[in-house]
């Protein structure tokens, strides 16, 4: 039988705040346990949330970005579970109302087809501590620096067909939220990670399969696997005769596999109820109006005005707008050496490969945009050849200097003097008269051996192009 | 709508309260009454009525994104029954 996988994605996004969503407590990462977890997000008696304003606008930008409907009125609910890393017995969130409805995305599928994946709703809510369970002996630690830091959750339609479309999805959303600003999406900190709701159906019915959720995927490589796993699993399960139940699953990166989770199951109650220690949220077309002048450039755009204005093709522009910071490295490159197709090329290529040989994020890279382009200046002006440029580009990332400095430290400054080329071309000629006769006499594959020659005597340093026009001028002229 | 006491029990055991299956029937019987009680609203008429949310007819104030809070960590885990290496500690939970 041919089965069709139906996916929904709910991502988890932190919104990058100072403080909390509900106190005045740090939420900077990697403090020491309990530091920045203070009376309200311990939830000591007594005490009562008060929204933070970053939050709201945050979230509205998230739902201007997606086309949605910002909700004119939001409440926040209760959801009631209890955990020892949510100290209150309920985490606030948004439940019937919340602060965004039914905005959607596009994605590209690998056939360069656009796709409309619809977005049900994003709402806030805090997030909850951690608990750590080694070296405690019969014992669990728990850290509440991370409880009430704040969280939109944006929950897609099951629009997404397979793993591959899951992941575009994921990235472009993962993309715009850095574009808006409104979160790190770094992921191994957990700033941007996601719940995956998988099930199958048989190709052409219509009615759902019993799906199951996936827990905390926390990179593409793992939304990707987890995904086909538990396609695999619920394709066999159903096909001996199974039937598919409907639960919670955690993904194994280890052992690249999804298991259940079954002591979750009986919470799934949770017994929603609007939080009466907070008041509903109003947001006023005012405040929407102002966030969406101070919206930024987003990727859709973007990658048409880089096409626009750069004239570069629709690949390499989506390439290029994959990340804000790519982007913007791109141009500052282009603007410093006004040759934007060569900085697209060295962007996406030498640097790029560089980024990623070193395991190095863009914003610690050694080379810097200005550096960069000041090098693509030196090819523009041909000091350098594109393999010397190359050797130089080396040498900048290993710390050795600007461009300029590399090509004097080595001397490698490209010989355009025609007097200079031609000496030594006249030299290689009389050194080898047999080959000189050969080429004389009809074989042409001799002349590349002339080029290796004086390319070997120059150390590389002639111009490639300068260096066949004249060798062929003087053994044909002689 | 009326409860029975296995969905008593299941409420309790949600909510980790401690109830016993003479209390349930009690509690059963009970909260019965108040869902009673509460359906004879569903005969009002609420045709453009919104949804109360809040019984204060006022909206949310928002505070700015500043950290005010400053590290108590050492007086909050005073009152804490078991703490180490600055981790709030409980009896074991894994999945």
């Amino acid at each position: 039988m041919e089965w069709e996988t139906v996916i929904g994605l709910e991502v988890h996004a932190q919104l990058n705040t100072v403080s909390k969503i509900f106190s005045g407590a740090a939420t900077a990462y990697g403090a020491e346990p309990n530091r920045q977890a203070c009376a309200v997000d311990l939830g000591l008696p007594g005490v009562l949330p008060v929204l933070n304003g970053a939050v709201v606008a945050k979230a509205v930008m998230l739902g201007l970005a997606i086309d949605a409907r910002i909700a004119p009125r939001s409440v926040f609910a209760r959801k009631n579970y209890f955990y020892p890393d949510l100290p209150k017995g309920y985490q606030i969130s948004q439940y019937e109302l919340p602060i965004v409805a039914q905005g959607h995305l596009d994605i590209e599928l690998e056939d360069g087809t656009r796709k409309r994946i619809g977005i049900t709703r994003a709402h806030l809510e805090e997030d909850a501590g951690k608990s750590l369970h080694e070296g405690l002996g019969a014992m669990t630690g728990i850290d509440l620096n991370r409880a009430g830091t704040p969280l939109v959750e944006i929950v897609s339609e099951p629009d997404l067909r397979s793993a591959k479309e899951a992941v575009a999805y994921m990235k472009k959303l993962h993309a715009l939220v850095r574009y808006l600003g409104v979160c790190d999406g770094n992921m191994q900190e957990g700033s941007f990670r996601c719940d995956a709701n998988v099930s199958v159906r048989p190709v052409g019915q219509e009615a759902f399969g019993t799906r199951a959720e996936i827990k905390n995927l926390n990179s593409f490589r793992f939304v990707e696997r987890a995904i086909n796993f538990e396609v695999e699993r619920q394709i066999d399960l159903l096909e001996a005769g199974g039937q598919v139940a409907q639960e919670t699953r955690l993904y194994d990166p280890d052992r690249d596999e999804t298991r259940s989770m079954r002591s979750k199951e009986e919470a799934n109650d949770y017994r929603y109820f609007p939080d009466p220690d907070l008041l509903p949220v109003v947001i006023h077309p005012e405040f929407i109006e102002r966030l969406r002048t101070e919206l930024p450039e987003l990727p859709d755009a973007k990658r048409a005005r880089f096409i626009d204005a750069y004239g570069l093709s629709d690949y390499d522009a989506g390439m290029l707008t994959g990340s804000r910071e790519l982007a913007d490295f791109f141009e500052a490159v282009a603007a410093g050496c006004d040759a934007p197709k060569l900085a697209a090329n060295w962007v996406m290529g030498e640097f790029s490969a560089a980024l990623n040989r070193s395991e190095v994020e863009l914003r610690d890279s050694p080379v810097s945009a200005a550096d960069l382009a000041q090098l693509l200046c030196r090819i523009e002006d041909q000091t350098l050849s594109g393999k010397l440029a190359k050797d130089v580009f080396e040498a900048m990332w290993a710390g050795e200097g600007d461009a300029d400095a590399v090509i004097a430290a080595r001397g490698l400054k490209q010989i355009t003097d025609t007097g200079a080329i031609d000496a030594i071309i006249d030299a290689v000629i009389s050194a080898n008269p047999a080959q000189v006769e050969q080429y004389r006499s009809g074989k042409d594959k001799v002349f590349g051996f002339f080029v290796g020659q004086v390319m070997k005597q120059t150390q590389g340093k002639a111009n490639p192009a300068q260096v066949n026009e004249r060798l062929r001028a003087r053994l044909l002229g002689d | 709508m009326s409860l029975d006491s296995d969905a008593v029990r299941r409420i309790a055991h949600l909510a980790r309260l401690a109830v016993d299956d003479r209390e349930a029937e009690g509690f059963a019987s009970a909260l019965s009454d108040i869902f009673e009680f509460v359906e004879t609203l569903e005969g009002a008429d609420i045709a453009g009525v919104e949804p109360m949310a809040h019984p204060l007819d006022a909206e949310q104030r928002l505070r700015p994104d500043a950290v005010t809070e400053t590290d108590q960590r050492d007086r909050f885990q005073q009152s804490a029954p078991s703490a180490e290496g600055g981790l709030y500690l409980v009896p074991r939970v894994i999945e």
